[in-house]
């Protein structure tokens, strides 16, 4: 072997697993591995999941396909199909195929799958009876569909059921016979599981429960004829499909000396006892445990992938599972401890009736587990809860009424992906429909909502339609689709880093610029992405308010220009007003100003103040040279308003000066840049007529102090403030504000608002951090005022000439007059 | 080669920032990336029209500020799944200066 030569990557296992594993690698490593794969099918990689869906005739083997041969060749990858490799030589570092092929390696990644399990009963090898796990099988299936007439699944699990609705479709007369006393009984509780066989009955299929397989009996052609039970009982079966479980397939593995129990053992890095050797998939016992679903073989395929990039930064530590049905008109969905036990509580939602049953395990205020029959609009949710962890207390007396109740208001009040039209539009931010979304999760396998995202654009905008996404993805590829657990996801594609670990370097390691960050913490793109340098820039300034320097080339238009950008390209210009009180004077300004501009249209906004739209970008600094008045910063990730009601000084009711206070605060927290915009609101009395309790932070006031309640909203999703502490006096208000307002913009992920950060931190946190911790809390208040001291209005400063090319166009006159004499001409640089 | 036109110093353009050059008729963008180099295209995104310039710049790309749509600056195509085009026009760098070919 010659230095230049590339390092060899051999591939056994032409599967799910073993192939996403390489689609890691290509991305983060397209040159690294001279690539070999070895298939024992002698198909492309294709979605095996989607079978039942081909079985059922709803789906063709074409479009099932998640990477053909022309994909292999475009990757330079060596692909022998159709050749099982039956020896591998660790001392000469070879593998062998059954052919003879051979192939030298210095990695190699195994990913061989399971094996299903065959009972060892007589008449077991029969014609006509299979297993099912691959596109043979499936072919068989069909065909047999065709020409016979009595099919018998035994085993009533996930593969069984799906199995049988496929044969039951194709016509076949089809009974289910499983051991148990009820169906997928690993998945479901009795209750679940009756209503599932009571429906699936509804469809035509039978059921034996409680069966033992004693013989499989051949007919005269040969050809399996019946299947006789341990208790005697015989049924005609010109087809027995055994879905009785699968075996990881280690057989190449342990014949080559490498440790196995039950399944290939790995470290968490997926490297099996062979340094040079790595497992994925079915085939690995990961901590003791092999994994027989998607979602947790695409993990460790991804982490798989950055060690053999030599990343070397990921751990694989194991997976939550839940699993989904994929048969059509039953919705069925599973996840975690779903039987309970004496150290759980069980909340139940049943109602046979409209064939609703929903039943989650609480342990220690979290979900332990639950099953939902008829209605799994929530599961992703439920699912999404169990992973992170979360405490649910709060949530518990809404949680079996679901998210939307909750207060989701959008989507026409729709929220059961199943029963949408094609042509309904999921999207609304960016027009997509569920049958776009369902075409190119099929067409173009995808199974992550990052995927769906990027393909089709759906819920990458305003987010409220991720629900349906979620549900939309799970109903197509089933148990393969799992929610990111949001304490690991990385920032973006430019990083495997979290939110988190980003923030914590740059504090400990007092990184101070973009540049300095993306160096240090090895940034995989050259200058990050339009959603990474934004977080940064504010992660940055948040930290180090006196050192860092914004960066305007890494804010949204809105915050480098000052004004919103709006849909035809003009500008914004709304004034701050504080407490929503004005003057005559000030009045007169803006009248002055908006006839001056000839301003297209003047509103009073949501925020109590008044917006001068559809300005060009060329004119904002006379208009805020002229108006003479302070950003209402109305275009930010900060302190928007301080909206309040008029209160006691006039008001009949108030009891407290919500106006003076609403001022006090305004001016106090103007110019706050924060993970998101902030909105606050004092309302002077319980009739709460500023609506302070949907907002950042609300305050009322009541006879004894102010109330102060945190983490509302009145956006897509509106949110009911929780209440924080009352206080005697203003300046307490401000201290307690100013703290919860500091811990917000230090421990919020980037565009977090503060309902989010709130319920990701849990309400007690921050009591403790803010009403509990006397001296924390004044120190995070003095940090907020230390931060503040530095901040300028930038219209002011825009005014004076700072980024003056922001706001000025080139401009140059007749082109013809640069031909002749002079070739060229320099173009005017004038001011706005 | 006699339709270059100077537009302005490269230092007038911020690293990974744009200005917009108008000669009468179009507005054209002109962007500066992290290796200085320089690209121009119509500051019309393909979707919906947007104001490419007032985007955020990347590598050798550009974000459009109205429905995030990314630009590809050396090509003007739409990076996928987007799909459309926006006219790009040929610029070069000589002694510090930026000049544009409206040809
Ligand atoms: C009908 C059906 C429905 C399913 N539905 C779901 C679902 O809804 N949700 C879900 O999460 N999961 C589902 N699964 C499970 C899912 O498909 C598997 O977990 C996943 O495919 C396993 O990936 P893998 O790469 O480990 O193995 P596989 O995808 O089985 O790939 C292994 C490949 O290696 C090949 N191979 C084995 N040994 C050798 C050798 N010595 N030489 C060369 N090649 C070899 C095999 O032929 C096979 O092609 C379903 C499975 C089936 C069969
Ligand atoms: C780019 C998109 C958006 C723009 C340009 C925009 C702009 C504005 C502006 C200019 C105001 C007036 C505020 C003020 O006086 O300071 C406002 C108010 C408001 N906006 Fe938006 N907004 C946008 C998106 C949203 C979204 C996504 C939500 C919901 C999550 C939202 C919810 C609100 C609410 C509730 C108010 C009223 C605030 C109040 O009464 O206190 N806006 N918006
Ligand atoms: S909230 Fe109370 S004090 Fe304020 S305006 Fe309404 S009634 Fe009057
Ligand atoms: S106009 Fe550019 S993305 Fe819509």
């Amino acid at each position: 072997m010659t230095t230049t030569k590339k390092t060899r990557l051999v591939v056994i296992g032409n599967g799910m697993a073993g192939i996403r594993a390489l689609e890691e690698l290509l991305k983060l490593a397209p040159d690294m591995y001279d690539i070999t794969v070895f298939g024992a099918e002698p198909h492309g990689n294709y979605n095996r999941i989607l079978l039942s869906p081909v079985l059922a005739g709803e789906m063709t083997i074409k479009d099932i396909m998640l990477n053909d041969v022309d994909w292999y060749a475009q990757n330079g990858i060596t692909l022998h199909l159709n050749k099982t490799v039956t020896q591998i030589d660790r001392v000469r570092r070879k593998v062998i195929a059954a052919d003879g092929t051979e192939a030298d390696y210095d990695r190699l990644l195994l990913a061989t799958g399971s094996n299903p399990v065959m009972l060892p009963v007589p008449g077991k090898e029969l014609p006509g009876v299979i297993a099912y796990r691959d596109i043979k099988d499936t072919g068989e299936m069909i065909e047999a569909a065709s020409h016979y007439r009595h099919a018998v699944v035994i085993g009533g699990g996930l593969l069984g059921l799906e199995a049988a609705n496929g044969l039951k479709l194709r016509g076949m007369d089809v009974t289910v016979a499983h051991l148990m006393p009820w169906l997928m009984e690993r998945q479901l509780d009795k209750t679940a599981a009756q209503m599932l066989q009571a429906s699936l009955e509804a469809k035509g299929l039978k059921f034996k429960l409680e069966k033992q397989t004693a013989e499989l009996i051949a007919g005269e052609s040969g050809r399996v004829s019946a299947i006789r039970f341990k208790d005697g009982e015989t049924l005609p079966a010109d087809l027995v499909v055994m879905a009785v479980g699968i075996r990881p397939n280690t057989g190449l593995a342990e014949a080559a000396g490498l440790h196995c129990d039950r399944g290939v053992v790995v470290n968490d890095t997926m490297q099996t006892y062979d340094p040079r050797i790595y497992a994925v998939g079915e085939c690995v016992s990961h901590r003791g445990i092999s994994y027989g679903l998607v979602a947790p073989l695409f993990e460790q395929a991804k982490v798989c992938a950055n060690h053999l990039a030599q990343f070397g930064i990921s751990r694989y530590t194991g997976s939550v599972t839940s699993t989904k049905l994929k048969v059509t008109g039953i919705d069925l969905f599973s996840a975690g401890d779903f039987i309970g036990g004496a150290d759980a509580e069980e909340i139940v939602l049943s109602d046979p009736a409209a064939g609703v049953y929903k039943k989650l395990v609480i342990k220690d205020d979290k979900i332990a587990g639950g099953v939902l029959y008829g209605d799994t609009t929530d599961g992703s949710w439920y699912f999404q809860l169990l992973r992170n962890g979360q405490n649910i207390r709060e949530l518990r007396n809404h949680l079996m009424f679901g998210q939307n109740h909750l207060g989701n208001a959008g989507h026409q009040g729709r929220s059961n992906a199943a029963d949408l039209p094609d042509d309904f539009e999921v999207c609304g931010c960016n027009g997509v429909c569920k049958g776009a979304i369902v075409k190119a999760i099929k067409e173009k396998g995808l199974f992550t909502l990052e995927d769906v995202r990027k393909h089709t654009r759906a819920s990458s905008s305003c987010g409220s339609c991720t629900g349906l996404v979620e549900q939309i993805l799970s109903s197509v590829v089933g148990g393969a689709y799992a929610p990111q657990d949001a304490s690991k996801k990385p920032m973006c594609g430019c990083t495997e880093y979290t939110h988190e670990e980003v923030r914590r370097a740059i504090r400990k390691d007092r990184l101070l610029s973009i540049p300095e960050t993306l160096r240090f913490m090895e940034w995989k793109t050259p200058n990050g992405c339009p959603s990474c340098r934004p977080a940064l820039n504010y992660y940055l300034m948040c930290a180090f308010p006196h050192e860092v320097h914004d960066d305007p080339r890494s804010r949204f238009i809105n915050e480098r220009a000052h004004a919103n950008i709006q849909k035809d390209g003009s500008y914004s210009v709304i004034p701050r007003m504080y407490g929503g009180v004005t003057t005559p004077a000030e009045l007169r300004r803006i009248a002055e100003v908006a006839e001056k501009y000839r301003v297209p249209a003047v509103k009073v906004t949501g925020g109590q103040r008044i917006g001068l739209l559809g300005v060009k970008k060329e004119s904002l600094p006379d208009i805020w040279r002229d108006l003479d008045m302070p950003s209402g910063h109305a275009y930010g990730k900060a302190l928007r308003t301080v909206k309040t009601c008029v209160g006691s000084e006039w008001c009949r009711f108030g009891v407290r000066d919500s106006t003076a206070l609403g001022i006090r605060l305004e001016k106090t927290f103007e110019r706050m840049w924060a993970p998101h915009k902030t909105k606050l609101a004092v309302s002077g009395c319980p009739r709460n007529c500023a609506e302070a309790t949907i907002k950042d932070v609300g305050i009322v006031g009541v006879d004894s102090g102010w109330e102060i309640y945190i983490a509302g909203n009145g956006g897509i999703k509106a949110e009911v403030c929780a209440f924080l502490v009352k206080v005697g006096t203003q300046d307490e208000v401000l201290e307690y504000v100013g703290a919860f307002m500091q811990l917000y913009r230090e421990e919020a992920h980037y565009l977090d608002r503060t309902v989010h950060f709130v319920q990701r931190a849990g309400l007690d946190y921050v009591k403790r951090r803010i009403v509990e911790d006397a001296a924390g809390r004044r120190a995070l208040y003095a940090q907020l005022l230390d931060a503040l001291s530095v901040e300028k209005d930038p219209w002011a400063e825009r005014v004076s000439g700072v980024e003056a090319q922001e706001f000025r166009t080139i401009r140059f006159f007749g082109k013809n007059e640069t031909k002749g004499g002079s070739n060229e001409r320099l173009a005017e640089n004038l001011p706005a | 080669m006699s339709d270059w036109l100077r537009i302005c110093p490269l230092e007038d353009i911020p690293r990974l920032g744009s200005r917009v050059v108008n000669n009468g008729d179009i507005d054209i963008a002109v962007f500066r990336n992290a290796e200085d180099e320089i690209f121009a295209v119509d500051d019309r995104c393909p979707h919906k029209g947007g104001p490419l310039s007032q985007g955020i710049v990347f590598d050798r790309r550009v974000t459009c500020p109205l429905h995030g749509m990314t630009i590809h600056l050396d090509t003007g195509e739409a990076a996928a799944p987007d799909k459309g085009c926006t006219h790009k026009y040929r610029v070069r760098l000589d002694k510090g200066d930026v000049y544009l070919n409206l040809g």
